[in-house]
């Protein structure tokens, strides 16, 4: 028998925990890489990313909610096959709820949308989290990392847009002289960007390596 | 209903419609096993194979779907055949090649969760192509997905070699690469007709 | 050491995994099939109102549309709800308040720059020319390829692009073709948008091969749409 399962009253400060470190320390997009097809595809605006980040993060949470309540049902041999089953069922479900609320943005993410099933945080999420905590855990835990995964994408699809199209969400920012940098709204834009946001975030971890390494040898000195 | 010759969709699906650097299939592996030729190349060649599968499966499965109008278990149905091909396909490779088996690692079973191989599926339904043009969209897709593999894992390996920026080190490197790479792929636009 | 800690790990029988792999699929069959029967109202909806739109803006002058199959084998059938048989093009008669055709707009697509670049085209059966056209989805580049929606000078070439049918109602008498820009000699050529080739040409690849394989089924049978039925 699984000698793993904790505590199930989890407390409040439990809970806050496993909602926020899916949202920046381990934010899927800049911090874990995973779930990369779509967020290159998809974020060439804004409001396409943040469409997608809510999608993945709604398939997300569902699939890890069912997962986390089924877990002792489901035997080790087929649980990879049975999470992409459920994983593909809420899919199904946001791509007609996405078909009845908007058809313009069902457009605008086209096949993308399908290929959520193959992101790889919503496998990895299942499995390396979902089977093991109960259903209020899980499901919070897959919800920070489905707002973590959003935030990463719109980051991405900001500035993509504010640089390729001269908007934000739509707005005009620089008026109608603006001559954009449209490879930003083109693939090599997407690369370009997302490796750009991970280089200011090396800068800044080195720079307070090198803050903190400096403290503490004054203070070893100093001692 | 759209008339594309197989000689078209073979330059475009390779070139100007590349896959990893054009439509942003298959990610995770090209961010992750690039890092030498070695694999890469493989890897490149069982993806092909794997999609050239899921491709004609998703065709004959929508054979059956359609006048069945069950077309909303379509995905379900991919992501299945897509599961039992890789799992075929490990087989295989254990079998005649156990060193390359090692050397893919879980790679190999990673294929399933591939964007490439759902994507091809996924494609070459929503464009309504009809079996040769669908064969072909999947060998193009696949050949394209082996080519871009190889050539960034080649640059990786040489740029490693090199004297990279300590804050650049690692994904950073490997996406403006990957840019790059695609900028260079976006002269070919046009070239399909 | 007992023998307890040398046994085989626990391997799950057949039946139960057979079990729990049905109970998860008839789970998530429900499930879909639940939020397709919900949603498919609003879909729906959405989907008539967008081919309103897009009809409306080529055959302006239409009050009610009604939809028509051009089938493969030749001649037309009216649409009835429900799927469209493969093979066939669908087309939109428009009629007027007295029931009078007033245009017809048909679909066309061609690979572009990015992806498919669908249009939806307005045609007079009485000029036997297209009358022009409207974008219903493209993935082009911003600034570049999408100019398609907005250069006038472009979408001049619409308003009456020679679409003739040859005198045995085969084929057209001009294959329709966007040709560079500032080169436009003739009514059924297309003046491409300079620095946008790829998607000019996509436009009207679109349009001729939509021509191609239409007009020869629905301008022999044009009279049966003259009145509304």
């Amino acid at each position: 028998m699984s000698t793993n399962t904790p505590v199930s009253t989890a407390t409040a400060p439990r809970n806050m925990q496993e909602f926020m470190e899916g949202i920046w320390e381990r934010n899927p997009v800049f911090v874990m890489v995973l779930g990369m097809c779509p967020t290159m595809a998809v974020t060439v605006s804004a409001i396409n990313s943040i469409s997608m980040g809510l999608a993945t993060t709604f398939v997300l949470a569902a699939s890890c909610w069912l997962v986390s309540l089924l877990r002792h049902v489901i035997p080790k041999e087929v649980r990879i096959a049975t999470y992409i089953v459920i994983i593909a069922t809420f899919v199904t479900v946001v791509d007609y709820a996405i078909q009845a609320i908007s058809l313009e943005m069902y457009e605008a993410l086209g096949a993308y949308i399908q290929l959520i099933v193959a992101n790889c945080l919503v496998l990895g999420r299942a499995e390396a989290h979902a089977a093991k905590f109960p259903p209020v855990a899980a499901t919070l835990n897959a919800t920070g990392m489905g707002l973590g995964f959003t935030l990463g994408l719109t980051m991405i699809g900001g500035v993509r847009e504010i640089l390729g199209n001269g908007t934000l969400l739509g707005i005009s920012l620089f008026g109608a002289d603006f001559q954009p940098w449209v490879v930003m709204v083109l693939p090599p834009g997407g690369f370009f960007v997302m490796g750009g946001w991970l280089l200011l975030f090396a800068i800044y971890r080195e720079r307070k390596d090198r803050g903190n390494a400096a403290r503490t040898a004054e203070a070893s000195h100093g001692a | 209903m759209v008339h594309e010759s197989l000689g078209q969709i073979l330059v475009t699906t390779i070139l100007s419609g590349n896959f990893v650097l054009a439509m942003f299939l298959g990610m995770c592996p090209f961010l992750g096993v690039t890092h030498s030729v070695a694999v890469a190349f493989p890897l490149g060649l069982a993806t092909t194979f794997v999609i050239a599968i899921a491709s004609i499966s998703a065709y004959l499965l929508n054979l059956v779907l359609g006048p069945l109008h069950l077309e909303f278990l379509r995905l379900i149905c991919y992501i299945v055949v897509i599961a039992a091909a890789v799992q075929l396909v490990e087989m295989f490779v254990k079998k005649t090649s156990p060193s390359l088996f090692r050397a893919l690692g879980i790679y190999l079973p990673l294929i399933t969760t591939n964007c490439a191989v759902l994507g091809v599926a996924l494609f070459q339904t929503a464009r309504e192509y009809d079996f040769l043009q669908s064969m072909t969209f999947a060998i193009g897709g696949g050949a394209g997905f082996t080519l871009a593999l190889t050539l960034l894992a080649s640059v990786r390996e040489r740029v490693n070699l090199s004297d990279v920026p300590s804050v650049l080190k690692g994904t950073a490197m490997t996406l403006m690469l990957a840019g790059v790479l695609s900028l260079a792929f976006m002269g070919f636009a046009g070239i399909g007709g | 050491m007992s023998a307890e800690t040398l046994a085989a790990p626990q391997v799950t029988p057949t039946a139960v995994l057979l079990r729990v792999l049905g109970i998860v699929s008839a789970i998530c069959g429900l499930i879909i099939v639940g939020s397709y029967e919900i949603t498919l109202p609003a879909a729906n909806a959405n989907r008539r109102i967008a081919l309103e739109r897009a009809v409306l803006k080529v055959v302006p002058t239409a009050k009610t549309i009604a939809e028509y199959y051009a089938l493969p084998a030749g001649g037309i059938e009216q649409a009835k709800g429900g799927e469209a048989p493969a093979g066939v093009a669908k087309f939109y008669a428009g009629y007027d308040d007295a029931g009078k055709l007033t245009g017809i707009a048909a679909e066309a697509g061609a690979k572009g720059y990015a992806d498919l670049v669908r249009v939806m085209f307005g045609y007079d059966p009485v000029c036997q020319c297209v009358t022009g056209i409207s974008v219903v989805s493209m993935r082009e580049t911003p600034g570049i390829g999408d100019k398609i929606l907005i250069d006038k000078d472009f979408l001049a070439n619409f308003k009456e692009l020679d679409v003739k049918l040859k005198e045995d109602m085969s084929a057209l008498v001009n294959e329709v073709k966007a040709v560079k820009h500032g080169t436009k000699t003739n009514p059924w050529q297309i003046d491409a948008i300079a620095g946008a080739t790829v998607t000019s040409r996509a436009v009207g690849k679109g349009i001729n091969d939509a021509a191609q394989f239409l007009l020869p089924k629905l301008v022999p049978n044009i009279e049966k749409l003259k009145v509304k039925s």
